[in-house]
């Protein structure tokens, strides 16, 4: 929006070259008149030294004084007004002041826009920020909050990052006699969720399991979305042998069914427990897949203007791949953040159960499989919340990020976004249409009147 | 025909990269495998034995002698693989490939039933959904997709186990058929029997499948109904069936299909714990037991058959992708995985 302080810098140098002496007829009326000079000086145009040009050209406007003197003063603006004046005004009364209190100083119908526009350039450093909240950070948040589903994915992940971060300072910890061996579920208020059949509390142990598993899924959804994008987006920006290298991989990867290659690598790894270790070798290839979409979808960004503009400029791979192609795809890739997630939950609660991967803490799958083996919770009744209160807690925890998914999936994407501006009033029947299962990640457009 | 050797091509390098893998993970771990397996001969055999007949001991369980040079090793490591000699399992005593060869066949059978069952269940409700949007029922099973779509096949699985197998002993809670029968293909109350015993396994991972199924397929469909050449393909005077089947149903399963690729390998993934729930004797089965005994030649084999097993299946669904759109038959424009 604002124009940079460097870009018409060289704009102002060489076309102004010869203008020079008649743009900065104005200068003199102006109250940093001699700081101009100065600047000139300094940026190497001689011209502007020679003290008749600044002094004795302000009876000439000149016609075409607002296409090229709006180039130099952007230019000159930073070096003259930011040390003395402009500043104090605008730390004075923020913003507005700066841009209303210049004109004054550099009168004529051309200097209010340019004086305008010296105040964009420096309101956006206080109100950037504020602006930036709001649309970013804000209005997502009440596109969220606005559709139950989101709203209840962001609540059900708040409560167990609660659970994971606070929890385990308010419940006791887990302990074998805390009470009646196999107490059944909702029977006392003392072990709400019952006990194990060594007395141990099954809300403690629930509690304690969290915050390693909170770690296991950030690690393991962490891994698998950078890994992704970074040869994704590698592979389908820079084609050719790269993108073949690549793919063939990724393509490799791919087709290694994931559990089973996590189960033989912790088997002969013989790695330990570690939260991040565990989570990163559950998603150890499921990289492969987010990298395969990821390029697809690079494949039509990368002869995008602005990205063919990027490359003109010179600009190297690695920013043209920051700036340009990952913020188009980051609806992409955090929807699949969280599609990671459960599928960390569900690797790691299921390996756990099987007993086949290290453990040095509470888990949730430890208790299923302990349930199972030890109680033979299937078989009878008597041991069976103490299957359920660990099952219930992963189902409704993946129900949570599936839902914040679409709801990621709703604020990112414009056309639902748009959508659903326009249906609020509606209720939620008419835009639900978010796809939980697909990799497609396609979410309709509207459906008129079918 | 480029295009289906060249994906032909693709799955032979991708077994062959795997093999390699496995190779490497026995072979060259220090601590790994074979410094685990010298030391489970030496122990059973006792310290009386000689180290060249140490040797050929582990050539005889893993097919790799230690001997030769590690990249004589490979070669006789991969020749042995094609000749599908898997090496001899230290906790079943008899070759690998005789344990896993006959158990290979009931995994594809749970997986494959379980994924048609999923996509073709989710995909029909999806579009029921997709046609009555909107609609209590819609509402309904959209809630249910979702619910379902989040709860993990070992959890529908141990339910089953629980409630049809003990409480209410409907199903039974373990094995492939009646071991009382003859299994011959050819004897019906041998194939009653298997649907029996396969009911359950293959029920657990088809709940939890098409719930997500009908969900992104209902989101497709929406779409397509929005789309002209639907009104367009109305106005003509078309038959809704013809509609329904050629336009809707068809645009809107295609983008699926990717899915479906990604869904046999976490069937694949699922169907080891789930056999190890209902004590069902596949590969998944096999390879929880060998990890358990330290059995590692038996570990590796089942992993590598397991990884057959699916490049085969990933390698048929890309395949019939072109069948199902013409605009795929020209092979290298694929891009959409």
């Amino acid at each position: 929006m604002s124009p940079t302080d460097s870009e018409p810098r060289s704009g102002s140098e060489t076309r102004a070259e010869s203008g020079a002496s008649r743009e900065r007829g104005d200068d003199p009326r102006s109250d940093d008149s001699d700081a101009d000079p100065a600047f000139d000086a300094i940026a190497g145009n001689d011209d502007a030294i020679d003290p008749e040009t600044v002094t004795g050209t302000d009876d000439d406007p000149g016609p075409s004084r607002p296409a090229i003197s709006g180039h130099a003063w952007k230019g000159r603006l930073p070096a003259t007004g930011d040390p003395d004046d402009s500043s104090a005004e605008l730390r004075a009364d923020g913003g507005e002041a700066g841009g209303a209190g210049r004109p004054s100083a550099g009168r004529g119908p051309g200097g209010v826009s340019e004086f305008e526009q010296m105040a964009d350039v420096t309101l956006s450093e206080s109100e950037r920020r504020r602006q930036w909240f709001d649309e970013k950070i804000l209005a997502p948040a009440r596109i969220v909050w606005d559709d139950w589903r989101a709203r209840f994915g962001v609540v059900v992940v708040t409560l167990y990052l609660f659970m994971g971060i606070v929890g385990p300072h308010i419940v006791a910890e887990p302990s074998p006699n805390q009470g009646g061996r196999l107490i059944g579920a909702f029977r006392t208020l003392e072990h709400p969720f019952g006990t194990t059949d060594m007395g141990i509390d099954i809300l403690s142990q629930t509690v304690y399991a969290t915050p390693a598993m909170l770690l296991m899924i950030t690690a393991g959804a962490v891994f698998t979305v950078v890994l992704g994008t970074a040869i994704g987006t590698l592979a389908g920006y820079k084609g050719g042998r790269v993108d073949s290298v690549l793919m063939t991989i990724t393509d490799v990867m791919m087709t290694i069914p994931g559990l089973p290659l996590t189960i033989v690598l912790a088997a002969v790894l013989q790695i330990e427990g570690h939260p991040i270790v565990i989570g990163v070798l559950i998603t150890i290839n499921a990289w492969a897949g987010l990298a395969r979409a990821i390029r697809s979808q690079v494949l039509t960004l990368r002869d995008a203007e602005y990205v063919e503009a990027s490359r003109i400029m010179g600009i190297g791979t690695p920013k043209i791949i920051g700036s340009d192609i990952v913020p188009n795809l980051m609806p992409y890739i955090s929807m699949n953040f969280v599609r990671q997630a459960r599928a960390v939950i569900f690797g790691a609660v299921g390996l756990y159960f099987l007993g086949v991967l290290p453990y040095n803490s509470n888990n949730w799958g430890v208790m299923m499989n302990a349930a199972v083996n030890r109680a033979g919770a299937t078989s009878s009744a008597a041991a069976f919340h103490w299957l359920l209160v660990p099952m219930v807690t992963i189902i409704v925890l993946a129900l949570g990020l599936t839902l914040l998914a679409q709801g990621a999936d709703r604020v990112f994407n414009p056309r639902v976004r748009a959508r659903h501006a326009k249906t609020v009033e509606d209720g939620g029947e008419e835009d639900d249409d978010g796809d939980a299962g697909g990799p497609g990640g396609a979410t309709s457009a509207a459906t008129g009147g079918i | 025909m480029k295009y289906f050797v060249k994906r032909l091509g693709q799955s032979v390098f991708t077994v062959f990269a795997v093999v390699s893998f496995s190779f490497a993970l026995i072979r060259l771990l220090p601590g790994g495998p074979m410094d685990y397996l010298r030391a489970q001969i030496m122990e059973q055999g006792g310290s009386s034995l000689s180290p060249e007949a140490i040797n050929r001991r582990i050539e005889a369980q893993s097919g790799i002698n230690p001997d030769e040079p590690v990249y004589l090793q490979y070669v006789d490591y991969m020749v042995g693989l094609a000749q599908g000699e898997f090496g001899q399992s230290v906790w079943y005593g008899d070759p690998v490939a005789s344990i896993i060869g006959p158990a290979i066949p009931w995994t594809v059978f749970l997986t494959a039933s379980a994924l048609f069952i999923a996509f073709t269940v989710g995909v029909s409700l999806g579009a029921v959904m997709a046609y009555k949007e909107g609609s209590r029922f819609d509402v309904g099973a959209t809630g249910v997709g979702l619910v379902l779509n989040s709860t993990p096949g070992y959890v529908v699985a141990l339910l089953l186990v629980a409630y049809m197998g003990y409480r209410y002993q409907i199903f039974p809670t373990g094995g492939r058929y009646n071991s009382a029968l003859d299994p011959a293909l050819t004897n019906p109350e041998f194939l009653l029997s298997v649907l029996y015993h396969g009911a359950m396994p293959i029920a657990s991972m088809a709940v939890v499948g098409f719930g997500g199924w009908a969900l992104s397929m209902r989101g497709n469909a929406i779409r397509v109904l929005g789309e002209d050449y639907l009104r367009v393909a109305r106005l003509r005077g078309l038959s809704t069936r013809r509609i329904a089947l050629r336009y809707v149903a068809r645009n809107a399963i295609l983008p699926m299909y990717t899915g479906l690729m990604i869904a046999i390998g976490t069937v694949f993934g699922g169907a080891v714990i789930i056999e190890n729930i209902f004590a069902y004797p596949g590969v998944g089965f096999y390879l929880i037991q060998a990890i358990s005994a330290r059995d590692y030649p038996l570990m590796m084999g089942g992993f590598i058959l397991i990884t057959v097993a699916m490049v085969i299946g990933i390698t048929i669904a890309d395949l019939t992708y072109g069948w199902l759109d013409p605009r795929a038959r020209g092979g290298a424009s694929r891009e959409s995985y």
